[in-house]
Formats: structure tokens, C-alpha cells, sequence
């Protein structure tokens, strides 16, 4: 008998790929038998897990390079998918940029240009994205927050505002797609055992470890499987939400 | 379908009206084309010749006529 995998046949755009919670995503979308355009930014430097993954898992995962800032490659790019797929089914924006500092420290400059990463773009893509899923009256964005945007936390003021309109954002959208069927719903990570974390935390957010209530920063496929859940018919009733993948943190 | 008939096929199928009602239809002159119709002649229109718009042409579709002229901008002759 054979089982029908969570995600099979799906196309979904997925930004952010290179590497981190991004890649996992692709990675269990693409286990899942999801049709995956994995974006990054650097031409070429996912072809080789994009060709590994694709042969892995009897699916197809192909890059898509492009700066999700620029509003003119990422339609492009949208267009190339609907012209080979005619369809997107799901999108997750999961591409964003950090910063860590306390409140007087904060850089303006950095400050407006993770605005336009973690929000314009993401907003950007949901527009130019819920339109070709309006066509099928059908479709998932899963938006990648933070328990910080939600909670807010001392030394990220600048990256909790963003994470904190993120989840504005996805519900207004929600409520807004609903009637087409298209739903959008958040996922806000806790402390993540990345590349991009792992420095940081062992410099300055170790002592944190007793905040978490299962002892132990998640793991980048857990991030992953809750947009597996997201992006798959079984969430099919659940829109406008955001959901913590915390181990139970507080902050 | 020559352009001219797809394009005038999606205003009449988007709105409900008739053919000769299209020539003097513009945002907000019937209840049908209010920001939600709006949308879905948009969407409608972007399928049938399988292109996206720029949000500022979004907002500058106004018209029956005036949509043409924006068509014509994204190399569509009709």
C-alpha cells in the first residue's frame, strides 16, 4: 500500500533556501512530493542540493534566484513558475535578515532595510502571489515571524517591530483572502539551532537556555514541519493564525 | 480568440453586462466594478493573457479604454 505523501504535487515557492530554517522547509516540502522552487539570492548556489534533492526524493526542487527586495526579478520569477507550472499552491516567505542591539544603539539604515526584507517584500510576494492563487480560489502563505514579534524581548527592538508586522500582516491577509479560499497563517519560531544563531547564542544567549521549557533550542525541522501542517490539506480550515514553535519559551 | 474579444469577454463575464454597455463602463459606474470587482477583472484579465500586472497599473485600470491602453504596455495589440 502506498502513502500518499503530505504535500505531493504541490508547487509551492518557498524564499530564503540557502541555508537555516529556509532550507529545511525546502527540504521536507521536497520529502513531502511538493514541487518546490527553492529561492536564493546568489546565482547558482543551491543547483547542487537542488539536483541531490530532486533525485532524492522523486520530485522536483528548482532554484529560483533572486533579491526578494527586488520587486521586478521576484514577479519575473513568479511569471516563469506559471508559465511552467500554471499554478502556485503554496508560498512561504521565509527570507528575512537579523539584528541584534538595544534600543540606543539601533542603526536607522539597518533598521529600513530589514523593514523592506522582513515586510515590504514579504508583502510584495503575497500580493503579486495571492492573485495567481485567486485564479484556482485555493492556496497556503505561511509566514515566518518570531516568538520576539510576539513577545518582544530586551536587545531586539528593531527585528521585533518587523516580526511584529508580520503577524499583522498575516492576519489582514487572512481576512482579506478568505472569501477566495487562499489562507495565511504565521509561524513564530523560538531560539532555532541555526548557522546564523549558533555564534550569537553561545556568546550572549546561553544563560537563555532556562527559559526554554523543553531545554533545548529547536531544531531547524521543527520549523519545518509546522509548515508541512500549514502548507497541507490538513490545515485546510485554519487561516489568520500564528503559530508558536517555541518548546514552550518565555521570554 | 482575437485579443479584442478575449479582452471584451472578460469585462462581460467579470461584470455581467452586455456588449454594448462596455464602450462607457469605468470604475465605480456600475455596482458590479467596486474595489472587490475590481480585483477579480484584474485576476481575470491577468489569466486570460497570462501576464501580471504593476500594482501602479492596478490602480490605473479605470476604464474599459483605459485598460486598453495599459494592455498595449504589456505588448498586447487590440
Amino acid at each position: 500500500m502506498s502513502i500518499k505523501r503530505l504535500l505531493e504535487n504541490k508547487v509551492c515557492l518557498i524564499t530564503g533556501t540557502s541555508r537555516g530554517i529556509g532550507r529545511a522547509i525546502a527540504e521536507r516540502y521536497a520529502e513531502e512530493g511538493a514541487i518546490v522552487y527553492a529561492n536564493a539570492r546568489k546565482t547558482g548556489s543551491i543547483d547542487e542540493w537542488a539536483k541531490e534533492y530532486s533525485l532524492k526524493n522523486q520530485t522536483l526542487v528548482s532554484p529560483v534566484y533572486f533579491d526578494v527586495t527586488d520587486y521586478v526579478a521576484a514577479k519575473q520569477s513568479v511569471m516563469q513558475i506559471i508559465k511552467e507550472q500554471q499554478r502556485i499552491d503554496i508560498l512561504v516567505n521565509n527570507a528575512g535578515v537579523v539584528t541584534y542591539e538595544l534600543l540606543g544603539l539601533i542603526n536607522f539604515e539597518n533598521l529600513r532595510n530589514m523593514l523592506e526584507v522582513n515586510v515590504i517584500a514579504m508583502i510584495h510576494l503575497i500580493q503579486i502571489v495571492s492573485r495567481i492563487m485567486s485564479r484556482k480560489e485555493k492556496g497556503s502563505i505561511i509566514n515566518i515571524s518570531s516568538i520576539v514579534g510576539v513577545e518582544g524581548v530586551k536587545g531586539q527592538l528593531a527585528y521585533s517591530a518587523t516580526k511584529g508586522a508580520v503577524i499583522s500582516l498575516t492576519k489582514s491577509a487572512a481576512k482579506e483572502l478568505s472569501s477566495k479560499n487562499i489562507r495565511v497563517n504565521a509561524v513564530a519560531p523560538g531560539m532555532v539551532d541555526t548557522e546564523r544563531f549558533h555564534d550569537v547564542f553561545e556568546k550572549s544567549f546561553k544563560e537563555r537556555l532556562s527559559d526554554i521549557g523543553m531545554g533545548r533550542l529547536a531544531k531547524t525541522s521543527d520549523i519545518a514541519n509546522a509548515c508541512v501542517f500549514l502548507g497541507s490539506d490538513l490545515s485546510d480550515y485554519i487561516s489568520g493564525q500564528i503559530l508558536g514553535v517555541d518548546g514552550c519559551t518565555i521570554l | 480568440m482575437p485579443n479584442l474579444e478575449l479582452y471584451n469577454q472578460v469585462f462581460i463575464e467579470s461584470f455581467k453586462v452586455k456588449s454594448d454597455q462596455l464602450d462607457t463602463l469605468a470604475y465605480q459606474s456600475i455596482s458590479a466594478w467596486d474595489s472587490v470587482g475590481h480585483m477579480v477583472l484584474i485576476a481575470t484579465m491577468e489569466e486570460a493573457f497570462s501576464l501580471l500586472f504593476d500594482t501602479n497599473d492596478i490602480i490605473d485600470f479605470s476604464s474599459y479604454e483605459t485598460g486598453k491602453q495599459i494592455l498595449r504596455k504589456y505588448n498586447v495589440d487590440l
